[in-house]
């Protein structure tokens, strides 16, 4: 642990009723980071963000992001320290309109208070006009969300996900269902974001994940099995086995 | 939504307003004070509506308790007006306490005295005990079918609570309001009663402006968030615990000046009014009408409700199982309502059956745009 890094997870384990979801998962994160965090079906690699985002609380181990102490924090605080998260299937709200969803991801502070007795700020809807542009959805805005494609929704999310503006954005799948044009554009922006923001994208695409040029995190029943760029990932005969298929022979 | 779509529905709203203000107008010079009187108590329960549909068409929150908000604003209403009606009985107070040999009044009637005090706990107080209900049972949350099962069982305690306490509020026979005084008349005397109509057409149209105000903008699209993805609106940083609250807690506020009005108008208040059934049909006025739309809620509640009486007395008996048909019916073939209804495809989709309307060849929203000259 050192001061550069954004976030720590020390010895995680979650155990769902004797199940080791995760079992001593250690992580470090720095600052500006782009990770890519990939392993085979039931590696945990959602838990992982569960256990980040407070939806799951580890039965051992301690989260630290930015200093604090994540474990035991209610979701929404954890949000509003800076940690954004999109899901693996999009999850947007579709009878709001592009515009309405992505409000409610600019707005702060996000108490009731100043949701019914003001309106939204300039500064908050120059933000709205310009994630619209980043992620091409400028046409629809008065569209119902889910009028939307699912490339489309794709988008939309990761626009709301960038317009909380969040320290450590966690993103889930983002290319599932994407044409291979989408996929590359998701890409780059993905990359165009990190440096500023951390990033951690969780997939099973390997052409993206080698597309994004960034290390990789290897999960494996829980527990990092290996780290490093591609090339060293691809070469290691641990990963060679579990996740790229032991030869059949 | 497209363009059209959002004209129609101004245009839809426009002419309701006109002409339920115009019928609201016309009433009580053509309607004789018998049926002015219903009305006017079915106008007051568009209010308890407008509240469901707040919290249920908006928030996801089905609450089958809502009598017990009802009922306490009517409570309110109605202990004010036995006290200050009280001077001739023994002891000051009261008729009902001599049956049960009391003498002196329980102490929470004394702030009952005061006009300005019950003016404000008619809605502050259901609002109050709506928040705590509501805080408690969504901080550690409930929802879903869970959350409704609870706020049933709420309704029977306190409909057994107040039941049971003769000695406090004359039990189950209730707070009679009709022989008692307000400003020097008699509450169930004629003039009154037109006053209440009034007095209780303004308040609907308030309470919808309030309502609308609500789920206009941001909140209100949190609610819908909420009701649609809440652990989204979670890690998006939002705490749901305090919204569902304040829509909970708004919806037993209006849930009360329901009660209060319903209450000076049918001339008594009891614990019947936290019965399960009632609770019940306030969902299904909400259902029927249209979930979300705020007029749907007014709507289904003043013409059901009419329709019961009509029915009722002209096929004692039936009215249940017509209620029961028309609940079913918009389950299975209108789940958004009647109102839900016109103002999506309903008239289009049924017209096209009939051959009235060409058919949509492509996707809807292409072709009825370009049809009618929307190219936005």
């Amino acid at each position: 642990m050192n001061n550069k890094d954004l976030l720590n997870l020390i010895d995680i384990t979650v155990s769902f009723e004797g199940f080791l979801a995760l079992n001593k998962l250690n992580l470090n994160l720095k600052k500006g980071e782009l990770r890519a965090v990939i392993g085979p079906n039931g590696a945990g690699k959602t838990t992982f963000l569960d256990v980040i985002t407070g939806k799951v609380k580890p039965t051992k181990g301690e989260v630290i992001f930015k200093g604090k102490s994540l474990v035991g924090r209610k979701e929404h605080k954890i949000a509003r320290l800076g940690v954004g998260r999109k899901f693996q299937s999009p999850r947007i709200f579709e009878n709001l309109t592009v515009k309405e969803n992505l409000e409610i991801s600019v707005t702060t502070p996000k108490s009731p208070l100043n949701l019914i007795n003001k309106s939204i700020k300039d500064e908050q809807l120059n933000e709205i006009e310009y994630l619209m542009k980043i992620v091409n959805l400028a046409q629809k805005v008065d569209s119902k969300a889910g009028s939307l494609s699912h490339g489309q929704k794709q988008w939309l999310e990761i626009a709301m996900l960038v317009g909380q503006k969040p320290d450590l954005m966690l993103v889930d799948e983002p290319v599932a269902g994407l044409t291979d044009e989408e996929t590359d554009l998701t890409a780059d922006l993905l990359k165009s974001l990190s440096g500023e923001n951390t990033v951690v994208v969780i997939d099973h695409d390997m052409e993206f994940i080698r597309r994004l040029d960034s290390n990789v995190s290897v999960l494996n029943q829980g527990t990092v099995l290996c780290e490093g760029t591609m090339e060293t990932i691809q070469k290691d005969q641990k990963v060679i086995d579990v996740y790229l298929g032991r030869p059949e022979d | 939504m497209s363009l059209s779509k959002i004209k129609f529905d101004k245009k839809l709203v426009l002419s309701f307003w006109i002409i339920l203000i115009a019928l609201i107008i016309a009433a009580p010079t053509i309607l004789p004070v018998f049926r002015l009187n219903l009305l006017g108590r079915y106008l007051s329960l568009s209010i308890v509506a407008l509240g469901v549909d707040l919290i249920w068409g908006y928030t996801g929150l089905l609450s089958l308790g809502q009598g017990i908000f009802f009922a306490l604003g009517g409570y309110c209403a109605a202990m004010y007006l036995q006290i200050t009606s009280s001077s001739e009985f023994p002891n000051n107070i009261p008729e009902f306490f001599a049956l049960y040999g009391v003498e002196k009044l329980p102490f929470f009637w004394e702030p009952f005295r005061s006009p300005v005090f019950t003016f404000f706990a008619i809605w502050i107080i259901p609002a109050l005990v709506a928040g705590l209900i509501g805080f408690l049972v969504f901080r550690n949350r409930i929802k879903g079918v869970y959350f409704s099962i609870l706020t049933q069982a709420s309704l029977l305690v306190f409909f057994n609570f107040f039941n049971g306490q003769q000695k406090l509020i004359n039990g189950t026979n209730g707070l009679k309001t009709d022989v008692t005084q307000l400003f020097g008349q008699m509450v169930g005397s004629e003039s009154m009663q037109r006053m209440f109509f009034w007095v209780t057409a303004i308040l609907v149209i308030a309470s919808w402006f309030f309502a609308k105000w609500v789920v206009k903008g941001r909140f209100g699209n949190i609610l819908i968030g909420i009701r649609d993805d809440e652990p989204r609106v979670r890690f998006t940083g939002y705490n749901p615990v305090i919204f569902k609250t304040i829509i909970f807690s708004i919806a037993g506020g209006l849930a009360g000046i329901s009660g209060a009005l319903y209450t000076v108008q049918s001339g008594i208040v009891s614990p019947q009014f936290m019965t399960v059934p009632f609770s019940i049909e306030m969902v299904i006025w909400v259902a029927v009408g249209g979930r979300g739309t705020l007029l749907g809620a007014i709507l289904g509640a003043v013409f059901i409700n009419y329709a019961k009486s009509l029915v009722s007395e002209a096929l004692p008996a039936s009215w249940m199982f017509i209620q029961g048909g028309l609940f079913i019916l918009v389950v299975t073939a209108l789940p958004e309502g009647v109102l839900g209804w016109i103002q999506g495809d309903g008239p289009r989709n049924l017209l096209q059956r009939f051959g009235l309307k060409r058919k949509i060849e492509t996707y809807p929203s292409l072709e009825i745009n370009n049809k009618e000259g929307n190219n936005e």
